[in-house]
């Protein structure tokens, strides 16, 4: 009985009995940041994956049941997440975490967001009003973000402060030589003309230069439709781009239907960690990234 | 802060110069209060916007030297929020909804055995749905409100929902009060314009007259546990059916419910249910109901009693690589069973004739949803109701019809197109076979779009 009774408690709390916080990441890229920052410090779990898109995730049973117990929710934000979020927090019964609080971290609040809407209408697609929050596709925005996540960890676990400075350090460092490396090599892919399926890579094409010629998405968040397409094939004819790219999670036709017709590549990027077989954590996520479209150059 | 000091060194200045002109009246007190109110309001905005920049700045600066320096374009300040008197405005939501419905029966004919149950029918031809407008915000840092009208298109306006949420409770605790729907079944809690269908399955519409909104209050607790474990309970006013309006102290209706829920790898979740309602119905009068002397058009019955349902409901969805927005598929299946015993008084307008009654009902569904390729999704759905073998006391023996020998069944097929998440177009045909040698083939078609803010969905 005793050994039952032990049992059950030890499934009730190993989450938090190894491991001084909780953290409940909304995308594969802050779960990936937060184990930099925190190593063993922290039981991370990662609400959605590389393969998902974050924008039409559901506010399903077992993220409500991880929330509960969540001591940091760290999210893009920038509204990304409106459609499940809000739900999670509200059901999961954790006042720690909602938004305002030390326990509620939001990555967006940190970078300068781009393409944020002249004008706020859905008309225009699935805009968000701070702008685009696809920030991850920057590795430079991943340096204030880090910065800003320690601080909120030794915020929430001051014990641990010496060591999350000495690993913010650590991450800062080699972050900032790993950017120069990719920098370098991605030297032939500034001023290349792309085509984009969704209108996910603006903080990438500002890092590296590219330049976006057309979207194959009519709006943001709009299935392409053939008409659509038909225009973007005829576009490309005047002004003719080098490859089109899509993230994992994508639908994969509307890309191949126009990279067929306008004998482009077709380059799918991991876009999260996890999107591939190489973006195992944030470092594989760039040098997988930046080999992709460096293959999509040939 | 400098700021700081020099806004009250000027306040201070404002004050005394206000005090010190004796000839002032009262309105002008007031209006001079007003001034400073505002002018109050608009530097602590002004300063906690500057305190954020300021914050922002550090931390950029700081902790990120070069590279991050060179990612940030200039110009660009963290996004501050608008003031004014319409920053406090809550979110706004308007759901507009229409159906044509094309039917063969008499959408009055209830389904056989459950006269006395209600009767929600179709509507037939062109039609207005119900609009819906929802509103909804943080109170203060307690509390969450939310207010649902149901805007009927022959006009007025009718309170779906209006509950005011805690949000500071903490321990998974959830205390929910006003008018809300009901957290038993899996489909109860669903607004309208969430349902799969055109319409609810016959054993909501029967047993719960299409939904179950109570005023009351509803306590859950979620369990500090990696697999989801929620208990609810909620005691009510018992207003609507199987319950009857009243007017006494205590509480009217009583639900108990359970969830438990999962992921089984990253593509599959579930969750099931098991719930119990309880109430009683006093004076609840049901007309039409068919008789054994056959009286033409019925007579009408009034019940008076205990009224205990038990549910069981399971949900399990499906997406390939867990990601939703291009292929999914849903089953769910609810089952409820109520039990009712009391006195059943026989034609009330005629012999009235009161007698021991009691019958238990039961009813399911099965339904499947699948999105085939994105926006597009297709659905299967049977309904079936068992209207039971009531116990009629002897005095009504020979008036009321006690087995039916028939259960009501329906299959439904729909088709849906969304071309944003947004928008929703729905065709829907029905088989329906409720009614006892009136088999019918129902036609629908709908539209449900939303409007305004972005309100989360609930798995």
């Amino acid at each position: 009985m005793k050994r039952t009774l032990l049992f059950f408690s030890s499934l009730l709390f190993s989450f938090s009995a190894h491991a001084a916080l909780n953290v409940f990441a909304c995308e594969p890229e802050w779960a990936a940041l937060a184990q930099e920052l925190a190593g063993d410090k922290a039981a991370i779990y990662a609400a959605t994956g590389a393969l998902q898109d974050p924008h039409h995730v559901e506010a399903r049973p077992s993220l409500i049941a991880r929330a509960r117990r969540a001591d940091l929710v760290v999210c893009t934000g920038a509204e990304l997440e409106a459609a499940w979020l809000p739900v999670v927090l509200r059901e999961s019964g954790n006042h720690k975490v909602l938004p305002g609080g030390d326990g509620y971290f939001e990555a967006a609040q940190f970078v300068a967001m781009l393409e944020a809407p002249a004008r706020l209408d859905r008309g225009e697609g699935d805009v968000h009003a701070m702008g685009n929050p696809h920030i991850q596709t920057d590795p430079r925005n991943f340096l204030p973000v880090a910065a800003a996540l320690a601080r909120r960890l030794i915020r929430l676990d001051p014990g641990n402060a010496a060591l999350y400075r000495q690993r913010l350090a650590d991450f800062d460092r080699k972050w900032r030589a790993a950017i120069a490396a990719w920098e370098t090599r991605a030297a032939p892919l500034k001023g290349v003309s792309i085509v984009v399926q969704h209108k996910a890579f603006p903080y990438l094409e500002a890092w590296l230069g590219l330049k976006q010629v057309a979207a194959l998405e009519p709006k943001p968040g709009m299935e392409p439709s053939v008409t659509h397409l038909s225009q973007v094939l005829a576009a490309l004819q005047q002004r003719p781009a080098r490859m089109v790219l899509h993230a994992a999670y994508q639908n994969r036709k509307p890309s191949g239907w126009i990279a067929e017709r306008s004998h482009i590549a077709v380059v799918e990027l991991p876009f999260s960690v996890g999107g591939s077989s190489k973006a195992q954590n944030l470092y594989g996520l760039f040098d997988d990234t930046i080999e992709r479209l460096l293959a999509g150059l040939k | 802060m400098f700021k700081r000091t020099s806004l009250s060194v000027a306040i201070a200045a404002l004050l005394s110069h206000s005090f010190n002109a004796s000839a002032a009246s009262d309105a002008d007190l007031q209006a001079i209060r007003e001034q400073i109110q505002q002018l109050k309001q608009s530097y602590e905005q002004r300063i906690s916007q500057l305190e954020q920049r300021l914050w922002a700045a550090e931390s950029s600066a700081q902790q990120t030297g070069t590279v991050a320096a060179r990612a940030q374009p200039a110009g660009v300040a963290p996004a501050s929020p608008a003031g004014g008197d319409n920053a406090f405005n809550p979110a706004i939501a308007l759901i507009l909804g229409g159906t044509y419905g094309s039917v063969r029966q008499d959408p009055a004919i209830p389904a056989t055995g459950f006269a006395m149950n209600p009767n929600m029918g179709h509507e037939q031809g062109f039609n207005l749905g119900e609009s819906e407008l929802g509103i909804s915000a943080n109170i203060d840092a307690h509390y969450r409100g939310t207010a649902t009208l149901a805007l009927d298109p022959a006009g007025g306006v009718s309170v779906e929902n209006a509950y005011v949420q805690t949000s500071a409770l903490g321990n998974g605790l959830n205390l929910k009060f006003g008018r809300y729907f009901s957290g038993l079944g899996y489909l109860n809690e669903q607004h309208a314009h969430a349902w799969d269908f055109v319409d609810p399955p016959l054993v909501y519409a029967t047993l719960w007259e299409n939904q179950l909104a109570e005023d009351g209050l509803q306590v859950k607790w979620l369990a500090p546990t990696d697999t989801f474990i929620e208990l609810g309970a909620e005691l009510g006013r018992g207003r609507g059916f199987p319950g009857s309006d009243r007017a006494k102290n205590g509480a009217g209706s009583g639900v108990l419910f359970a969830h438990a829920g999962d992921d089984i790898g990253i593509e599959h979740s579930w969750r099931l249910g098991a719930s119990l309602h309880r109430t009683r119905a006093a004076d609840r009068v049901s007309d039409a109901v068919p008789d054994l002397p056959g009286t033409v058009g019925g007579v009408s019955n009034s019940f008076s009693g205990d009224s205990q349902t038990a549910g069981l409901d399971f949900v399990w969805k499906y997406a390939p690589n867990g990601n939703v927005r291009n292929n999914y598929a849903k089953l769910q299946g609810e089952y409820f069973r109520r039990k009712e015993t009391g006195a059943l008084t026989y034609d009330i307008a005629g012999a009235n004739i009161a007698d021991t009654f009691s019958v238990m009902q039961s009813g399911w569904y099965l339904q499947g949803v699948y999105q085939f390729m994105p926006q597009w999704r297709t659905g299967l759905r049977y309904d079936r109701l068992d209207p039971g073998a009531a116990q009629v006391g002897a005095l009504n023996a020979g008036n009321v019809i006690a087995d039916y020998a028939f259960q009501p069944a329906r299959t439904s097929l729909m088709l849906d197109y969304s071309a944003s998440e947004f928008s929703r177009l729905r065709l829907q045909l029905s088989r329906d076979n409720s009614r006892q040698n009136l088999s019918d083939n129902q036609l629908f078609v709908q539209y449900i779009m939303s409007l305004g803010a972005h309100s989360a969905h609930s798995y």
